[in-house]
C-alpha cells in the first residue's frame, strides 16, 4: 500500500473499529439482541397469530398461564401475551423516544451552558435548577394533563421532564473537558467555536451522557406506566408494559403471573439497553483497545 | 566502611498483576545504603524508581504486587515484617516525603496537628511535649516564624513551605533513612536550591542516610554520594557520583548525561547548539552541530509587542466587587526577528504563558499593542482573528492533554489545513502525511490515536499540527519541560532543526534555564509580569545584571558532580504575587542599556 492509499482508507477504518469492536464486545451483542427480539416481536404484532389484545373474555378470569393462554389472562379475562407483544410497542417506544427527546434538548443547551458560560450559562443553569427542582414524575403528569392524553404526549411530556438531568450532566462534564489543552488547542488553530463544541467537546463528554441514557430508558417506561394509570398515557384498552404491571398489583396474590410478565419484559430490555450502552461507549472510544 | 548499611537491597523483584499475568516491572535491583549517605536512584519515566522506593516501603497495593528479594533496614528484613509491624517502620525508622507538596498534606487539619500526630503517636509524647518539639522542627526547616503558623492550615503555606512541612514530618520521629521520592519536581528552581540546601543541611545535623528519587542529573550531582541509574526496570550502572558521571560505562548512562542541558555549556558559541545525541546500545557520540545563523535582524520584526498589559479581576464578597487584580503581564515589550529564538522565562507566576497566551489572544489583553506579520493583532475582529492564527501557532506543554483523544493523528495535523480551506481534503491528507515525516515520524501513523503514542511522540504530533498552517511564529509555553531528558533532547533538536529549515520564529516559554541558553537566540527574564533583563543569549547568562536574574542562574543545578555539597545560601522566602489591590499605581520603570540590545529594568 502506497502512502496515500493508507491515508484515504482512514474514515473507513475508523468505522469499521468501532464496529468491530462492538462485535467483540459479548455483552453488547447479548443487549443488541434483547432489544431487537423485543423490536422485532413489537413491529410484527399484527402479523402473528395471537387474540385481539383487547378483547375480553368473562370465562377466563385471571387464568393461570395454560396451553390456550400460555402466559395466562388478566382481571378481564384477555390474552397476557398477545397484550405482552402489543404492549411492547408503546413501552419500547415511550423509553426510546422519550429519552431520545431529553438527550437531543438537553445535550445541546448543556454543550452551550458549559462552553460559553457567563450570562447563557447562568439562565440555562437557572432555569434547568428550577425544573429540577420540581419532582420528575409530577412534571411529567403535569406536562401530560397540558398537552392532553395520549401515548404520544406522554413521550414529549416523560422526554421533557428527563432533560434536566442531561443538561446538567453535560453542562458538568463541559466544564471539566473545556479547560484541556486540546480545546485551546483548537481555538489556537483558529476554529470556530461550532467546531470546536461538535469535535472536541462533544466526542469526549459523551460517554456519562450514554450511560444516563440508558438509565433513564427504564425510569421512562415506567413513568409511562404511571401516565398510563392516570389515564395520560397509552388509551386503554390498548395495552403497555406500565399499565399492565399498574393493574396487576391489585391481584398480586390471587393472579401473581400478571405483575410478573411485564416485569420481567421490563427487566429485561433496561439490562438489554444498559448491556447496549456500555458497549457503545467503550466502543465509541479510541482509548479502549 | 566498617558500618553495617542502613539499607540493604538484595536482589529486589517487584512484578505487578496484569490482566490476569505477573509482568515485572522492577528486576535484579541491589544496593547498600550506609549511615549518613546520601544514595540517588536515577532514570527517567518507566525505570521503576518509584517502584523500588515504594516497594522497600511496602506501599504497593498487596493484592495486585508481588515483592521478591530482600530488603534489610538495620539487618531486619522488611518483606517478611507482618503489615502492623511494618506500620511501626514506616514514618518511624524510615520517612517519605513526595514530590506533590499541594496534595500531600491534609487540607482539615492544622499543619502543628499533623506533625505532633507523628511524635505522639510513634514517640509516644505527650501534647505538651509534642507542641514543643513541632515548633523546633518547623523552625528546623527553616520555615520563618514557624511557633506563629502551628496552627496555620495547609493552604495558607506555598507549596516551597509545605515542602518544608512535610520534611518537617519525615523528621519528627528521627528517621535513620529518608526516602526522597521527587521531592524538587513540583517546585520553582528557586525553592528548589532552597530545599536541596535545606536536605544538605539537616543530614549534616540528624545524621541520617537519605535515598533520593529524581529524574534530574542536576540535582543527583549535587546531592548524591553514590548513584544508581535504572532503565527499563533495571539497574544499569552503580557506583561513586564522579565515575557515574565521568567515567560512566554503560552506554545508556553516557547517552542520558549526554542529553542532559547542562547550564554554563554554551559559553564561546554563537548560536543555538543541537544537542549532541548518544547511541543508547553503543554509547557513540555524534559532536553537536551549532546551528547556522537563522535570524533576518535588520528586517522589521515578525513580532511586535508594546506595552502588553494583561491583569485579571480579583472579586470577592457577596456581590462580586472587584477586590484587586492579578497583574499577570505588565507593561511588556519586544520584538521577535524572523527565524530567531526569544525566551521567556522565569518562575511559575511570573506571566510569562500569559504573555504567550495574551498574543494569541486566548486571554484578552487589558492594553498595549501587538503586531504580527502586519496584523494588528488587538483590533481584529473575529474573522481576522482567524486569519492571523495562520502566522502565529502554539505548542503546549502536556502532550497527554494537548491532542483531542476522539481524533487520529492525521485528522488532527490535517484539520486546521482544512478548516483554512487551503486545499482540499487530498491535499491536507497528504500535507499530513508529509509533516508527520518531517517531525520524525512515519506517515503510516496517520491512523492511530493519540493514546497510541508515546509522550514525545505526541509532542511531535503537536508540532506537526502547529506547523500545518505554515506559520511564521510559534509560541511554544514550556513545549519540552514535561518530557523525559533523552526524548527533551531530541525535540529541541527537532525545533531546531525546524528553526533552519522553515525559518520559523519561537517564542520559547519556559522555567528551564538550562535548555534555554541552549535554544534561544536572545533571553527575556520576566518577574511579577514585567521583563527585569532582555538581551542576546550570552550577555544574560554570562554577565547577568539584575538581582533576580543572578539569583535564578545560581539556583539551577548543574549535572557536574564538582559541585556536590555546595551550599546556595538562598534567603529562606517565597515567591511574591503578582496580586495587587483596587487602585495600585504601577511604578513606571527604566531601563538601563549594559551593552548593545541587553536591557536592565532599574528601580
Amino acid at each position: 500500500m502506497t502512502v496515500v492509499e493508507t491515508i484515504n482508507a482512514a474514515p473507513a477504518r475508523q468505522k469499521s473499529r468501532a464496529w468491530r469492536k462492538m462485535r467483540a464486545n459479548r455483552g453488547a451483542l447479548v443487549g443488541l439482541g434483547i432489544i431487537l427480539f423485543f423490536a422485532i416481536l413489537a413491529a410484527a404484532a399484527p402479523l402473528l397469530p395471537i387474540p385481539d389484545p383487547a378483547a375480553t373474555d368473562w370465562s377466563a378470569l385471571r387464568k393461570a398461564p395454560s396451553a390456550a393462554h400460555w402466559l395466562g389472562t388478566d382481571d378481564l379475562g384477555r390474552d397476557i401475551l398477545s397484550r405482552m407483544i402489543w404492549g411492547a410497542q408503546a413501552s419500547l417506544m415511550a423509553g426510546v423516544f422519550s429519552v431520545a427527546i431529553a438527550v437531543f434538548i438537553g445535550v445541546p443547551f448543556g454543550l452551550v451552558a458549559g462552553y460559553f458560560g457567563g450570562w447563557v450559562d447562568q439562565v440555562i443553569s437557572r432555569v434547568t435548577e428550577a425544573l429540577l427542582a420540581m419532582p420528575f414524575l409530577i412534571t411529567a403528569i403535569a406536562l401530560a394533563a397540558f398537552l392532553g392524553p395520549s401515548l404520544t404526549n406522554a413521550m414529549i411530556a416523560i422526554g421533557l421532564s428527563a432533560m434536566p438531568i442531561f443538561v446538567r450532566l453535560t453542562r458538568g462534564q463541559v466544564l471539566a473537558v473545556k479547560t484541556e489543552d486540546y480545546v485551546e488547542g483548537a481555538r489556537s488553530v483558529g476554529l470556530g467555536h461550532v467546531d470546536i463544541m461538535l469535535r472536541y467537546i462533544l466526542p469526549n463528554v459523551f460517554a456519562p451522557i450514554i450511560v444516563q441514557a440508558t438509565l433513564t430508558i427504564a425510569t421512562a417506561i415506567i413513568a409511562e406506566a404511571s401516565l398510563s394509570f392516570l389515564g395520560l398515557g397509552q388509551q386503554p384498552p390498548a395495552p403497555s408494559w406500565g399499565s399492565m404491571l399498574n393493574v396487576a398489583k391489585n391481584f398480586l396474590s390471587q393472579a401473581p403471573w400478571m405483575a410478573m410478565w411485564p416485569g420481567v419484559a421490563i427487566f429485561l430490555v433496561v439490562i438489554g439497553f444498559n448491556l447496549l450502552g456500555d458497549g457503545l461507549r467503550d466502543a465509541l472510544d479510541p482509548r479502549e483497545a | 566502611m566498617a558500618d553495617a548499611p542502613v539499607l540493604s537491597v538484595q536482589n529486589l523483584k517487584t512484578s505487578f498483576l496484569v490482566d490476569g499475568a505477573w509482568k515485572s516491572v522492577v528486576r535484579d535491583v541491589s544496593f547498600d545504603v550506609m549511615p549518613g549517605e546520601t544514595v540517588a536512584i536515577v532514570g527517567e519515566s518507566g525505570s521503576g524508581k518509584s517502584v523500588t522506593s515504594l516497594s522497600i516501603m511496602r506501599l504497593l497495593h498487596a493484592d495486585s504486587s508481588r515483592i521478591d528479594g530482600k530488603v534489610l533496614l538495620n539487618g531486619r528484613d522488611l518483606l517478611s515484617l507482618t503489615e502492623k509491624e511494618m506500620r511501626g517502620v514506616r514514618g518511624n525508622e524510615v520517612s517519605m516525603i513526595f514530590q506533590e507538596p499541594m496534595t500531600s498534606l491534609n487540607p482539615i487539619f492544622t499543619i502543628g496537628r499533623q506533625i505532633s500526630e507523628v511524635l505522639t503517636r510513634h514517640k509516644g509524647m505527650s501534647k505538651q511535649e509534642a507542641r514543643a518539639e513541632t515548633t523546633r522542627l518547623l523552625e528546623k526547616v527553616r520555615i520563618p516564624n514557624g511557633k506563629a503558623r502551628f496552627d496555620d492550615y495547609p493552604h495558607q503555606f506555598s507549596g516551597g513551605m509545605r515542602q518544608r512541612v512535610m520534611i518537617a514530618m519525615a523528621l519528627a520521629s528521627r528517621p535513620k533513612l529518608l526516602i526522597a521520592d521527587e521531592p524538587t519536581t513540583a517546585l520553582d528552581v528557586t525553592i528548589q536550591g532552597q530545599i536541596l540546601d535545606l536536605i544538605k543541611v539537616l543530614q549534616e545535623e540528624e545524621g541520617m542516610s537519605v535515598l533520593f528519587i529524581t529524574h534530574d542529573m542536576g540535582v543527583v550531582a549535587e546531592i548524591a554520594d553514590r548513584t544508581i541509574v535504572m532503565y527499563r526496570g533495571e539497574q544499569v550502572e552503580a557506583g561513586a557520583t564522579e565515575d557515574i558521571f565521568l567515567r560512566g560505562r554503560h552506554p545508556y548512562t553516557r547517552a542520558l548525561l549526554s542529553a542532559v542541558p547542562k547550564l554554563g555549556s554554551m559559553a564561546n558559541r554563537r548560536w543555538p547548539t543541537r544537542f549532541p545525541i548518544v547511541d543508547a546500545t553503543t554509547g557513540e557520540a555524534v559532536e553537536p552541530e551549532e546551528v547556522a545563523d537563522t535570524v533576518g535582524k535588520g528586517k522589521t520584526p515578525i513580532l511586535s509587542v508594546k506595552n502588553l498589559t494583561t491583569r485579571f479581576a480579583v472579586r470577592s464578597g457577596l456581590f462580586a466587587r472587584q477586590t484587586g487584580s492579578v497583574h499577570a503581564v505588565e507593561n511588556l515589550s519586544f520584538d521577535l526577528f524572523q527565524g530567531e529564538t526569544l525566551s521567556l522565562v522565569g518562575e511559575s507566576g511570573c506571566g510569562k504563558s500569559t504573555t504567550g497566551r495574551s498574543i494569541m489572544r486566548l486571554v484578552e489583553p487589558t492594553d498595549g499593542e501587538i503586531y504580527l506579520d502586519g496584523y494588528n493583532v488587538l483590533q481584529l475582529d473575529q474573522i481576522g482573528m482567524r486569519n492571523m492564527r495562520k502566522s502565529v501557532q502554539m505548542i503546549f506543554q502536556d502532550p497527554f492533554s494537548s491532542l483531542n483523544p476522539r481524533m487520529t493523528a492525521g485528522a488532527s495535523i490535517a484539520e486546521p489545513f482544512i478548516k483554512h480551506k487551503l486545499g482540499t481534503t487530498r491535499e491536507a491528507r497528504e500535507k499530513a502525511a508529509d509533516l508527520l515525516e518531517r517531525v520524525g515520524l512515519s506517515a503510516s501513523m496517520m491512523n492511530r490515536y493519540p493514546h497510541e503514542f508515546s509522550g514525545g511522540q505526541r509532542q511531535r504530533i503537536a508540532i506537526a499540527r502547529a506547523l500545518s498552517l505554515d506559520p511564521k511564529v510559534i509560541v511554544a509555553d514550556e513545549s519540552v519541560s514535561a518530557l523525559d531528558v533523552s526524548v527533551k533532547a531530541q525535540v529541541c533538536n527537532l525545533l531546531l532543526d525546524l528553526q533552519q529549515s522553515l525559518n520559523l520564529a519561537f517564542l520559547f516559554i519556559s522555567h528551564d534555564m538550562a535548555v534555554v541558553e541552549r535554544m534561544s537566540h536572545r533571553v527575556a527574564v520576566m518577574y511579577l509580569g514585567e521583563i527585569v533583563e532582555i538581551g542576546p543569549r550570552a550577555a544574560v547568562f554570562e554577565n547577568p545584571q539584575h538581582d533576580y536574574t543572578k539569583k535564578l542562574i545560581a539556583a539551577v543545578p548543574v549535572p557536574d558532580p564538582a559541585r556536590r555539597g555546595i551550599r546556595r545560601g538562598l534567603a529562606d522566602d517565597e515567591l511574591k504575587s503578582p496580586v495587587r489591590p483596587f487602585g495600585y499605581e504601577v511604578p513606571s520603570r527604566r531601563y538601563r542599556e549594559v551593552s548593545a540590545g541587553h536591557l536592565v529594568q532599574v528601580a
